[in-house]
């Protein structure tokens, strides 16, 4: 093969340059855009860090912040334990496998957009068929989307209990976003696990059978920690992802989206009205790296959580 | 397993979670191809018989969204049947009493006129208008009714966002292949000063979320003047940094000999490129090109914030405006909604092998 010391470059030049000018360059930008009041026509102010500390004070980001944390922890366990449940039980079929598998598919493939529009009317109070099928087993219809109190507080109120606000939890309206999220996420992510369940060698089930283990304990002793990669993949993934929702709460909440009384409002969403509403770039901006800051500590507790993880 | 108490289990949560999983597309086709009279009569569940009332005031045909009976007449609030919300002259509020005359027919046959206090909850946009008993219909027929779909497709130019996503994707596409292509080789088979380094500095840059680069990518756009055109929707994605990997990986594992053999027979670097490489490299790049499809026609929020236009508008900007304009006409909402995510689910049908193979390929290192 001919040698050309520049060549190599030529071959790179075209990718390179979208990404330096759309990627590498905004992220670096985004950093110092924190610093000043900017404008869209340019700089304005050197502010220092003064976007970073408004956000202490922030109520709505406040808000945003604790919303989101009860939206990943929720969301995350639940997706993962979901997905390897599914992965388990498919892995357990032949008759029917691929006809479920698709199924399960079938929400990953499709737009959040057109996803969050159908499950609104889902949670709808009058109309909707959550609370058609609720009041068709006997139960009391739910406000689901317009719930803005606590599910804690509400499962609680059942048996006469009334909860302190700060034990509420997350708002019900919050928790219908979280059951759509989990939802349309669950089924890649079982693709994902019975691909890793099918990586583990057939022999230790053989072998652990000869010695008469259980099917609980071949599943704690064997798949569990056998599968343990694919769970650090999906967890890190799910985070990463988790963190971004965005269209959900743009779609099916609101107006103004983020309510009943901000109880739906995520950092992302939170992002996008600051920034694009509000036209306060710097702030928006700001959060922005909060959130990757956050994004990027988990990542690297769960890298520390990869100590754990067995490969084969 | 099968026919064995444990397999029972399993299959019985299996179809239940799979209900899970699908009933909300049924449901969204059954709400479609129903009336939207019906759907406000609260008849929503899965039924075939599409029961309906409505009043016949001056030969036009109005939907009763609630009645009350007084007497011989009885008050309803209407809309007209094609699904429009008639708005009251003065905007009835919420909770106001009304004071109704009417006539009340007597045991006797005699008729008397009496006069009644109602207070009407939750009016507002409805116009309540008295009408004889005799002019409600009560009926039902067979659906389904299809007409949802062309006054959804016409309601707001469909036509025009699928033709903008679409050309999107494609536009989309070709750069990916081609730029990732390029750097990909460059990547896999060639030393260059700076590889290793660069290399990593794209990996790294391919974990920073989208909220970060987003603003500054709409000041730097804004400042070319570039926001609002096809260019913003376009250009800053037909680099991709995840398809340049798999690419590389791809073009890794084709042997040293074919080079070499290439080499011999007077080929250049882009001839062995475009003659042997991409040839063989045909699974991955419909696996990255089904990936660009899928990601171009559900991406939302950057097109949401890079165009402000009507006419660049793409599906999925288009579809949230229409839901924001429309949010009380159910099944226009629920039609809109099947047409859109049809092209992608008919994609995953056709390529299903292909999506579910390189997804689960993903988790394994």
């Amino acid at each position: 093969m001919k040698k050309n010391k520049l060549s190599p470059y030529l071959y790179i030049l075209p990718a390179m340059i979208i990404i330096v000018a759309f990627r590498f360059i905004p992220i670096l930008l985004s950093f110092v855009i924190s610093f000043f009041d900017w404008k869209l026509t340019g700089v304005e102010d050197f502010v220092g860090f003064a976007n970073y500390t408004k956000l202490f004070t922030d109520a709505e980001f406040i808000q945003s912040m604790t919303n989101t944390i009860w939206f990943v922890v929720m969301v995350v366990p639940a997706t993962v334990l979901i997905s390897l449940l599914f992965a388990v039980l498919l892995n357990n079929i032949k008759w029917l496998r691929g006809f479920f598998r698709t199924a399960y598919f079938l929400p990953y493939v499709t737009s959040m957009v057109a996803v969050s529009i159908v499950w609104k009317i889902i949670f709808q109070q009058r109309s909707g068929l959550l609370n058609f099928f609720l009041e068709g087993i006997g139960l009391e219809p739910l406000r689901w989307l317009q719930e803005d109190q606590g599910i804690f507080s509400l499962l609680f109120n059942n048996f006469g209990i009334t909860l302190p606000d700060w034990m509420g939890g997350p708002s019900l309206a919050l928790f219908s976003i979280m059951i759509v999220t989990v939802w349309k996420s669950v089924g890649y992510n079982t693709i994902i696990y019975l691909a890793g369940l099918q990586n583990i060698a057939k022999e230790y089930y053989e072998a652990s059978s000869i010695d008469g283990a259980s099917k609980p304990r071949q599943f704690f002793g064997i798949t569990l920690p056998l599968v343990s990669p694919t769970t650090y993949y999906v967890l890190m993934m799910t985070t990463i992802v988790t963190f971004q929702a965005f269209s959900q709460i743009y779609l099916m909440t609101g107006t103004p989206a983020g309510g009943p009384n901000g109880t739906t409002s995520l950092i992302v969403y939170y992002i996008f009205e600051a920034g694009f509403i509000d036209l306060n770039f710097s702030y928006a901006n700001a959060i922005a790296l909060v959130l990757f800051v956050v994004i990027l500590l988990l990542t690297l507790i769960q890298k520390r959580l990869e100590k754990h993880v067995t490969y084969e | 397993m099968k026919n064995t108490p444990f397999g029972i289990v399993i299959y019985t949560l299996l179809i239940v979670m799979g209900m899970v999983m699908v009933i909300p597309f049924l449901w969204m086709i059954n709400t479609a191809l129903k009336d939207q009279v019906e759907i406000n009569d609260g008849n929503i569940g899965f039924n075939w018989k599409n029961k309906f009332t409505y009043i016949k005031k001056d030969g036009e045909k109005m939907g009763i969204n609630r009645a009350l009976e007084l007497g011989d007449s009885v008050l309803v609030s209407t809309y007209t049947i094609d699904g429009e919300l008639i708005t009251h002259p003065e905007n009835i509020n919420k909770k106001m009493a009304y004071q109704i005359d009417y006539n009340y027919r007597n045991d006797d046959g005699t008729i008397e006129k009496r006069s009644k206090e109602v207070v009407l909850s939750d009016t507002a946009k409805l116009e309540y208008i008295i009408v004889n008993k005799d002019d409600i219909i009560k009926g039902s027929y067979i659906r389904p009714v299809f007409s949802n779909f062309a006054r959804a497709w016409n309601k707001v130019p469909f036509a025009l966002y699928f033709k903008n996503t679409i050309f999107v994707a494609l536009m989309v596409l070709i750069g990916v292949l081609f730029t990732s292509s390029l750097a990909a080789y460059a990547f896999a088979r060639m030393n260059f000063y700076g590889k290793d380094f660069l290399f990593y500095l794209l990996i790294s840059m391919m974990m920073v979320p989208q909220p970060i680069y987003l603003i500054p990518s709409y000041i730097v756009l804004s400042n070319l003047g570039l926001v609002d055109t096809y260019f913003a929707l376009i250009v800053p994605w037909i680099a991709n940094i995840f398809t340049i990997f798999l690419f590389r990986q791809q073009f890794k594992t084709i042997p040293q000999e074919l080079f070499d053999a290439a080499s011999i027979d007077g080929c250049s670097m882009f001839g062995t490129l475009w003659r042997i490489v991409l040839p063989l490299s045909k699974p991955i790049i419909a696996t990255a090109s089904i990936f660009s499809v899928i990601g171009s026609w559900n991406s939302f929020m950057w097109p949401l914030i890079m165009t402000d236009s009507k006419h660049l508008r793409v599906l999925q900007v288009g579809l949230s405006y229409f839901s924001q304009d429309s949010g009380t006409e159910t099944a226009l909402l629920m039609a809109a909604s099947t047409f859109s995510i049809l092209p992608l689910v008919f994609l995953f049908f056709l390529a299903q092998k292909q999506i579910i193979a390189s997804t689960a390929k993903s988790g394994l290192k």
